[in-house]
């Protein structure tokens, strides 16, 4: 113990601070990190999952899985070969999920400024329940009340869209097909991405440094003066980062956009027009009556979808983090 | 012994602190009473805070308001301006009167109420997304108001704030970039441009170093030859620097009232009360 340790010559070197955790500690501690372990672990497995079912699909298609529009299953009664392609699918999910940003974001983060700034107090509790139970409702029913009470108005005011607006190139019409359009989904998805934005928006106009207000209203601001000066460019990066995660939740949304979308296997520069695309109800249209190699390439399209979420999503977060550490 | 010592001690102090404020000549500049406070009361919730507090402010004049920490002196000016009724539980009686008219006065906008009377904070906050330029011009844009020649008014406001020279050459950088006493300037020049009748400081100097506050202080005797100043400051050498007339609040656990109020020299030379004396000489607080 006390025995002199010979010659040192390095000098002193740090020292290993060590604690003995105890045992429930130490049982807690196994309890939550193995929480936290195995959600890495199961969104690890199910990419793992479909890329590895995927794998032969991406082999034998290449880059035109990405590219090309046609879905067709091998049908030996009709002499086809299989050719799996999801480009006009992948296209139609962007454009559904920006026609809902479109709609959605200006809505949302003008509920979060009324939230934050405008709305007298006996109303914002209850407000803030009603945006956050909106995105409890099941997306199933979205989709119904898209199908059966937004149609049939959405069609209406698609007709005056074209009236007014028809010589610009989307928003034309080769025929009469105003129902289950790319302009209809983006509707139904403006509303379910409404709550995500509203709630990441009014979470960043909370945290506008009070100095900064104060000093704008010291100065003679009025309330809107006040937040276009001070609360939105505080907030534009983290508001951003919300209007994204809406996108994400908007690509990887399936059966609300499944029930009102008429899915076609075609890039269609119309937005009005009833044909869409989208790769999440590619999916569960096609899933039922798959053949083995089909649900192989079902699950190719899921990876394709999952990394794209994923993106959107990682984009997002860093986004608002970064605002959110700008102080 | 110990006492005798004390004793003489806070008779220098007290001693210096009126040589200081001798050199100031209260009331020569007055323009007649610009901003005047009537029969003052505050809560918060249900506590009250500052109680009946009266008090004159003189046209052309710098007013200081000292007194301990937690004495009302802060919530008195923000009624001033009406930033009071920013938290949300907060509640006033009486009245303010600037030219006469009651700035609390039912169908006011308060927006022009803020324009006449404006504030400089403890931390300089000028706007950090804002370069040096859009942060003296911002009352402006914030309050709507359109000027033709801007760039005077800039020029004009950095000049009077004492910072033109320091940052002439880099008006378009943010406001960000330059020192705590820089950006205390800026933010006096920011108050300036909307041409403010009166100028509320709320320790404007407590987070600052010496040689900034000396700057500062200037800048403040300066611009009391053309506007009604008002300054809450725990440092009674400033007190004594820069004021013309001093009041003295002071809260015994009950809501903060005004003990005594009197020219600067009078306060550090011969203060009335036993408590603004002992408060003075730094008995307490």
């Amino acid at each position: 113990m006390s025995t002199v340790n010979p010659v040192k010559s390095e000098g002193p070197t740090p020292r290993e601070i060590t604690t003995e955790p105890r045992f429930s500690d130490r049982i807690f501690r196994g309890i939550v990190s193995s929480g936290g372990m195995i959600s890495l672990l199961v969104l690890g497995l199910i990419s793992l999952f479909l890329f590895y079912n995927g794998l032969n699909v991406f082999r034998s298609e290449g880059l035109s899985f990405v590219t090309s529009f046609e879905w067709i299953a091998e049908s030996i009664e009709n002499g086809t070969e299989a050719s799996y392609g999801i480009g006009a699918m992948l296209y139609g999910t962007l454009v559904i999920g920006f026609i809902g940003l479109f709609f959605g974001f200006p809505l949302a983060v003008g509920a979060a400024l009324f939230l934050s700034y405008y709305a007298p107090e006996w109303l914002k509790k209850p407000m803030v329940l009603v945006v956050d139970v909106m995105a409890a409702i099941p997306s199933i029913v979205f989709g119904l009340w898209g199908f059966y009470v937004l149609m049939p108005h959405a069609e209406e005011w698609a007709k005056l869209i074209n009236k007014y607006f028809g010589f610009i190139p989307i928003f034309s019409m080769p025929g009469d097909f105003y129902s289950r359009s790319p302009f209809i989904a983006g509707l139904v998805l403006a509303v379910m991405i409404i709550p995500i934005i509203t709630s990441i928006s009014r979470e960043v106009f909370a945290q506008t440094p009070l100095d900064r207000i104060q000093a704008a209203y010291a100065l003679g601001a009025t309330r809107w003066s006040m937040i276009r000066s001070v609360v939105i460019p505080y907030g534009k990066g983290g508001v951003i980062g919300g209007a994204m995660l809406g996108l994400g939740r908007a690509i990887g949304e399936t059966v609300a956009v499944y029930t009102v979308l008429n899915l076609v296997y075609d890039i269609r520069p119309e937005v009005l027009l009833s044909a869409g695309g989208s790769v999440a109800s590619l999916i569960v249209n096609k899933f039922g009556e798959a053949t083995e190699p089909e649900l192989k390439a079902l699950m190719a399209a899921g990876f394709v979808l999952f990394m794209v979420t994923l993106a959107v999503n990682f984009v997002a977060n860093a986004i608002i983090n970064k605002t959110v550490r700008q102080g | 012994m110990d006492n005798e010592g004390e004793k003489d001690m806070s008779q220098t102090k007290v001693n210096s602190l009126a040589s200081i404020a001798a050199t100031r000549t209260p009331g020569t500049s007055a323009m007649g009473v610009g901003l005047e406070a009537r029969n003052v009361h505050a809560w918060f919730g249900q506590k009250h805070v500052l109680s009946d507090i009266s008090l004159d402010f003189y046209a052309g004049t710098v007013t200081a308001l000292i007194g301990p920490s937690g004495c009302g002196k802060s919530t008195f000016i923000r009624i001033l301006n009406r930033m009071h009724e920013f938290i949300p539980t907060a509640a006033m009686a009486g009245e303010v009167l600037l030219d006469g008219k009651d700035v609390y006065r039912s169908g006011v906008d308060v927006t022009k109420i803020r324009l006449g009377i404006g504030m400089v904070f403890q931390k300089p906050n000028p706007f950090p997304s804002m370069t040096i330029k859009e942060n003296v011009l911002s009352g402006l844009k914030l309050a709507q108001i359109k000027i033709n020649n801007s760039d005077e008014l800039l020029e004009d406001c950095l000049v009077r704030a004492g910072l033109w020279s320091e940052v002439k050459d880099r008006l378009d950088q943010y406001g960000g970039t330059l020192s705590g006493g820089q950006q205390q300037r800026l933010c006096i020049a920011r108050s300036l441009a909307v041409k403010p009748q009166v100028l509320l400081m709320d320790e404007p100097c407590s987070a600052l170093d010496p040689g900034s506050t000396l700057r500062i202080e200037e800048t403040i005797r300066d611009l009391s030859k053309t506007m009604t100043i008002v300054i809450v400051t725990h440092n009674m050498q400033q007190a004594a620097r820069v004021s013309d007339y001093t009041g003295f609040f002071l809260s015994d656990g009950g809501p903060g009232e005004l003990i005594e109020t009197a020219p600067t020299s009078h306060i550090f030379s011969n203060p009335k009360d036993k408590r603004t004396e002992d408060y003075v000489t730094g008995r307490f607080g």
